[in-house]
């Protein structure tokens, strides 16, 4: 979507992981850096701070692997709306 | 109690208290005796639209929001577990195939369990698997129908009375969640019976046997299916058990304030006994702190605070063991009283023990709560 958007959604995952600093395409999943619970609150944040709900139709962790994805994921979403 | 709630909020908080002392109160040890709530109590929460009141209208709801839901949670909670318990796993039933089912699957089931037409159980623990439920061994596999499902959940709610279910199971080695109907073939429920506490909560083993389910059933496949679907879910019982232990921990108070006042002992009545007084002081302490907790993660759901599920997680935790600890201190000052199906106390002290192990063991919590906390930064 664009550089605030991605800046918006790294400061959150940044928040939530015991690390630094963070690229932008990195899997966070992969490395390790996050818990069962981390999808859900990825989910409410990206909802409450992007205005779009996450359906059904969205759940493929592909989504949510990295910053760029999850970014890919609000712009169609808001797209859409 | 009523500090720091809307107009809107208390009126309901009273209409929900007024619920509770009248339809919930005067049951709910004969319940907890038979080991099943009576179908009249479910028809006047369906007709109250309590069912899933957190559905939208159209859906059987009536789009209450988080705090008036945990306002409800905690009277129902003081009323009756069993009843605080159906109302949350509806929640999580209908929900879930809400918001990531199919549009055809939420037509069907979300108005249906909202409106109390059919019961919905939520299936994913296992005879072996509890705390580890990412791991069950329940698998399902393609056919020319749909799927095919075989294996065993246990500690099913309400199974018993259930008329549908979501069922987690394996699918291509990943986890997968499925509508499946009660009159399926190959579905059969075992009750389980004699349980500590939450005894009217109709559980059930429910032996899932080649059961058949066309492929429109499928509501989710893939890690999320874990991840975000079943978490979820948890996540919305786990704020309605930690309201629900406020409930019980008040009713826990309620009951140990009157008895105090009124029973004598050495000539005066107990109320008067610093031992007493001592024992009501951690309780009423142990109730408001509780409350506190759980009003705070209810204005952060409401507003989908970032940090709303961890605020969640520690009011569960908090309100749970508090629960647990008021009800032992509300049988150890009814005395012999205490133990009697006479009273409440008995059966609030063995429900209590059930808010620390449902939706995350008090040990689970113990690690998660860490884990998020330490994450951030």
């Amino acid at each position: 979507m664009g550089a605030d958007s991605k800046a918006r959604i790294r400061e959150f995952v940044l928040d939530n992981i015991p690390e630094t600093e963070l690229a932008d395409d990195d899997d966070i999943f992969e490395r390790g850096l996050v818990r069962s619970m981390f999808v859900m609150q990825l989910v409410v944040f990206v909802e409450q701070e992007f205005g779009v709900q996450i359906t059904g139709d969205d759940l493929r962790f592909d989504h949510f692997r990295s910053v760029d994805r999850v970014d890919e994921l609000v712009a169609r979403k808001l797209a859409s709306v | 109690m009523l500090h720091g709630l809307t107009t809107d909020q208390r009126d309901n908080l009273l209409a929900f208290a007024r619920f509770t002392d009248e339809h919930l109160l005067p049951h709910a040890n004969t319940w907890d005796h038979q080991e099943r709530l009576d179908d009249s109590i479910i028809a006047e929460l369906a007709a109250a639209h309590r069912l899933v009141p957190t559905l939208p209208v159209e859906a059987g709801g009536t789009g209450m929001d988080a705090v008036t839901y945990g306002l409800l949670s905690e009277e129902l909670g003081r009323g009756c577990g069993s009843v605080r318990n159906l109302v949350a796993v509806q929640g999580m039933v209908a929900h879930a195939i809400l918001r990531w089912g199919s549009k055809t699957l939420a037509d069907r089931w979300a108005p249906a369990i909202g409106t109390g037409s059919v019961i919905g159980s939520f299936a994913l623990t296992e005879p072996e698997v509890g705390s580890d439920a990412r791991n069950g061994t329940t698998t399902a596999r393609r056919v020319l129908d749909g799927y095919e499902i075989t294996g065993r959940k246990k500690w099913i709610s309400f199974a018993q009375r259930a008329g549908v279910f979501l069922v987690f199971a394996r699918l291509d080695d990943d986890p997968a969640a499925f509508i499946v109907e009660r009159d399926s073939p190959g579905l059969s429920v075992s009750p389980i019976n004699g349980l500590l506490g939450l005894r009217a909560s109709e559980l059930g083993e429910v032996h899932l046997d080649s059961v058949v389910v066309p492929e429109s059933n499928l509501l989710s496949h893939g890690r999320l299916t874990f991840d975000l679907v079943a978490t979820s879910s948890l996540d919305y019982g786990r704020y309605s058990t930690a309201y629900g232990s406020v409930g019980l921990a008040q009713g826990c108070l309620d009951a140990s304030l009157e008895y105090a006042r009124n029973r004598v002992q050495f000539d005066v009545p107990l109320a008067e006994h610093q031992l007493v007084q001592q024992a009501l002081t951690e309780m009423v302490t142990s109730v408001e702190a509780a409350r506190l907790l759980c009003r705070q993660a209810g204005q952060m759901r409401a507003s989908s605070h970032r940090d709303a599920i961890r605020q969640t997680l520690i009011a569960k935790y908090f309100a749970s063991r508090a629960g647990f600890e008021v009800a032992a201190s509300a049988v150890q000052i009814h005395g012999a009283n205490g133990v009697s199906a006479d009273y409440p106390v008995q059966r609030y002290l063995r429900d209590a023990k059930i808010q620390e192990i449902i939706e995350g063991t008090s040990q689970i919590q113990q690690v998660q709560i860490a884990d998020l906390t330490l994450a951030r930064t």
